[in-house]
C-alpha cells in the first residue's frame, strides 16, 4: 500500500508574527513542518510497524525552503519525497486539486493531513482532497489501526466524539492526540539526506488559486489588565465581581 | 438567492442558524433560503421559516445522522437547483468538515470561517483569522457561487420575524454511507454547549487536581450558567473530555466574558479564546502570558479566590 502523507512549512507557534507590506513577515523565523502535519507521519510510520506493508511519500507544495520540511518528515522515517515547487500561494480548495492528482499518480490509498493548519488556520484540505478523489474522510482523528482494508478509529465531531470504521482508500484528518510524533535520530537524519525528493512545478498541475488575499494585519485589542492582588481573597473576589457587573456587565 | 443551511441540534434550531441570516442578510443580493436536514424536523423548519424567505426541508431516515458525504452532496444539489449564488454554511466542526466537499462540487471558492462578509459589485470580500487567531486576513472571491463557513459569534443572532416562510420538501439524491459510526460518547452535561455560551469558565492545570476542576471551574460555571472549558494539558491529564478542549486543537471561543482558572496562557490555548470580548484571569503567577490579555484578574490562590467569587455571586 502507498501512504501519503501532506506536509506544510509552517512558522514556529512559538514565534511572534510580524506583517510587513500586508504579508505576514516569515524571513528570520523559525519555520518547520506543522505539528498537525508530524501526527500523520507518525501515525503512517505506526501503521508500518504494526505490519501493514506500507510506502510512505511525504509531499509538499510551496516555495523551495518548504524541502526542510519533508527533509523532517523523511527524517521521521517517510520513504521518498515529491515537492511541487511554487512561490504560489494557494487556498485549500485549489491546493486540494494538485493533491489530488498526485494520490492519483501514485495510486496512493491512505492520505493523512493535518486537521487545521498553523498558518493559515484552514481545516479544508483533507475533506476537499477526498471530494476530488470520491473518496470517505475521518477527520480529527484521535486514534487508528487498520484490520484488513478497514480504517477503525475514533474522531472529534460536534460534541463529544465517536467510534468509526471506514474502508480504504480514505483520508484521515490528523490532530494532537493521536499518537506522540518520534524525534528524527541522528542515523536517521543523516540516512534522510540520501532519499529521493522529486521535484515538479505547480504548471504541470494547471492549478490556480480561487481565492485573492488582499492583506493581512495583526488587530490587537487593548485590554484593561485590572489585575488585583489576591492576597485578601475575600476582598479581591468581590471587587472582581462587582467590577465584572458594573464596569463590563458581562454577568447578572 | 443565497443559501444557509441551517444547523440544528437536540430539536431546536441552533444558534448558528441565527447567526448566517444575519450575514446572508448583510450581502443584500436577494431571497434566503434555509436549507434544514435531519430526521422528524418539522419544529425546526418552523423556526427555520421565521429567519428566511423560503424553507427547504429534506426529512428522511437517511438524514437522522451527519454524515459529511451526505450533507455535501444534500448542499450541492440544492444550490445548483437553486442557483445560488452564496452558500452560507455554520463554522462548526462539521460545517468546516463537509463545507470543502460541497466548494469541489460547485467548483467553487471557500471563504473559511469567516468574521465579516460583504458584497462589493458582486465580488465577496471577507476577514478571517490566520496564524493561530493572531492575524486578520483580507480575502476576496468572484464567482458564479462562493461558499463561505462563518464563525460562531462574529454575526449577531438574527430577531425571527412573526410571518413565517413557505417550506418545500425537497427530493434528495444521496450517496450511501462509507464511515460508518459505530458508537459515541456524547456528553450530557446538561450546561449549555461552548460555542453558544456568553460566559465561558475555563480550567487549566493551575486547579490543582480533577477534583479541584470540578470544584472550582464547574462550581463557578453552575453559578453563572456558563459553559465549561478546559486547556490542552488538563485534556491531555485525562482530566476532562476532549469535548470541552478551547484552542488550536480544540474549540475557537468568542464568549462576551471568558473567565481563565489557573491557566497560564499556552499561543495554542489563546488562539481559542483571544477574541473574546472581556477576557478575566486567575492564576497565582502573575508573569502569566494570560495576563497580558486580561481585562480583569486577580493574581493569587485559584483555590482561595473561586470559592470566594461563587460566595460572592450567592449573595
Amino acid at each position: 500500500m502507498r501512504i501519503l502523507t501532506l506536509i506544510r512549512q509552517v512558522l514556529d507557534a512559538e514565534e511572534s508574527v510580524r506583517v510587513r507590506n500586508g504579508a505576514v513577515e516569515l524571513e528570520g523565523s523559525k519555520l518547520v513542518m506543522d505539528t498537525m502535519d508530524e501526527y500523520g507521519v507518525e501515525e503512517a510510520l505506526r501503521l508500518r510497524e504494526a505490519g501493514t506493508e506500507a510506502e510512505i511519500v511525504a509531499v509538499a507544495v510551496g516555495p523551495a525552503r518548504s524541502e526542510e520540511a519533508l527533509r523532517t518528515a523523511l527524517a521521521m522515517g517517510a520513504d521518498r519525497g515529491i515537492h511541487v515547487v511554487t512561490d504560489t500561494a494557494l487556498d485549500a480548495i485549489a491546493l486540494s486539486a494538485v493533491m489530488a492528482q498526485i494520490a492519483k499518480a501514485e495510486g496512493a490509498e491512505l492520505i493523512f493531513c493535518g486537521g487545521q493548519e498553523a498558518d493559515w488556520d484552514s481545516q479544508a484540505l483533507g475533506a476537499a482532497t477526498a471530494e476530488r478523489l470520491g473518496w470517505p474522510q475521518a477527520t480529527w482523528t484521535s486514534a487508528l489501526e487498520l484490520k484488513g482494508t478497514t480504517l477503525v478509529g475514533k474522531h472529534e465531531a460536534d460534541e463529544g466524539s465517536e467510534s468509526f470504521e471506514v474502508a480504504l482508500p480514505a483520508v484521515v484528518t490528523t490532530q494532537q492526540g493521536l499518537n506522540e510524533p518520534r524525534y528524527p535520530t541522528l542515523p536517521n537524519i543523516m540516512k534522510s539526506k540520501k532519499k529521493e525528493i522529486r521535484k515538479e512545478t505547480l504548471e504541470a498541475y494547471g492549478v490556480a488559486p480561487k481565492v485573492k488575499v488582499n492583506g493581512v494585519e495583526i488587530q490587537v485589542k487593548e485590554r484593561l489588565k485590572k489585575i488585583l492582588d489576591g492576597k485578601d481573597a475575600a476582598g479581591a473576589a468581590a471587587q472582581l465581581v462587582k467590577m465584572l457587573r458594573e464596569d463590563a456587565g458581562v454577568i447578572a | 438567492m443565497i443559501l444557509i443551511v441551517a444547523e440544528h441540534a437536540n430539536g431546536k434550531l441552533s444558534k448558528s442558524a441565527y447567526e448566517l441570516a444575519t450575514a446572508a442578510r448583510g450581502l443584500g443580493r436577494g431571497d434566503v433560503a434555509a436549507l434544514v436536514l435531519g430526521s422528524g424536523v418539522a419544529s425546526v423548519a418552523g423556526a427555520a421559516a421565521l429567519i428566511a424567505d423560503q424553507v427547504l426541508v429534506g426529512d428522511s431516515a437517511e438524514l437522522a445522522q451527519y454524515d459529511a458525504e451526505i450533507w455535501s452532496a444534500a448542499a450541492a444539489q440544492i444550490a445548483n437547483e437553486g442557483e445560488a449564488e452564496v452558500v452560507l454554511i455554520a463554522g462548526s466542526r462539521s460545517g468546516r468538515e463537509y463545507s470543502p466537499r460541497v466548494a469541489v462540487k460547485l467548483d467553487a471558492p471557500l471563504l473559511e470561517d469567516v468574521t465579516s462578509l460583504k458584497d462589493e459589485g458582486g465580488v465577496l470580500h471577507a476577514e478571517h483569522y490566520t496564524f493561530l487567531t493572531r492575524v486578520t486576513e483580507r480575502v476576496e472571491a468572484k464567482a458564479p457561487v462562493v461558499v463561505v463557513t462563518v464563525k460562531a459569534g462574529a454575526f449577531a443572532p438574527a430577531e425571527p420575524g412573526t410571518v413565517a416562510a413557505e417550506q418545500f420538501d425537497v427530493d434528495l439524491e444521496l450517496p450511501k454511507r462509507r464511515l460508518v459510526v459505530t458508537g459515541s460518547t456524547k456528553e450530557k452535561t446538561g450546561r449549555i454547549a461552548l460555542a453558544e455560551a456568553d460566559i465561558v469558565v475555563s480550567g487549566g492545570r493551575g486547579v490543582g487536581t480533577p477534583e479541584g476542576f470540578v470544584q472550582l471551574v464547574e462550581g463557578l460555571a453552575d453559578q453563572l450558567g456558563a459553559a465549561v472549558g478546559a486547556t490542552r494539558a488538563v485534556v491531555d491529564a485525562g482530566w476532562r473530555p476532549y469535548s470541552e478542549q478551547v484552542g488550536q486543537t480544540g474549540k475557537t471561543v468568542q464568549p462576551k466574558a471568558y473567565i481563565a482558572v489557573g491557566i497560564s496562557g499556552a499561543v495554542q490555548h489563546l488562539s481559542g479564546m483571544n477574541k473574546s470580548k472581556v477576557i478575566v484571569a486567575i492564576n497565582k503567577d502573575g508573569d502569566a502570558p494570560i495576563f497580558k490579555i486580561a481585562d480583569y484578574g486577580i493574581v493569587g490562590d485559584v483555590k482561595e479566590i473561586v470559592p470566594a467569587m461563587i460566595q460572592e455571586l450567592r449573595k
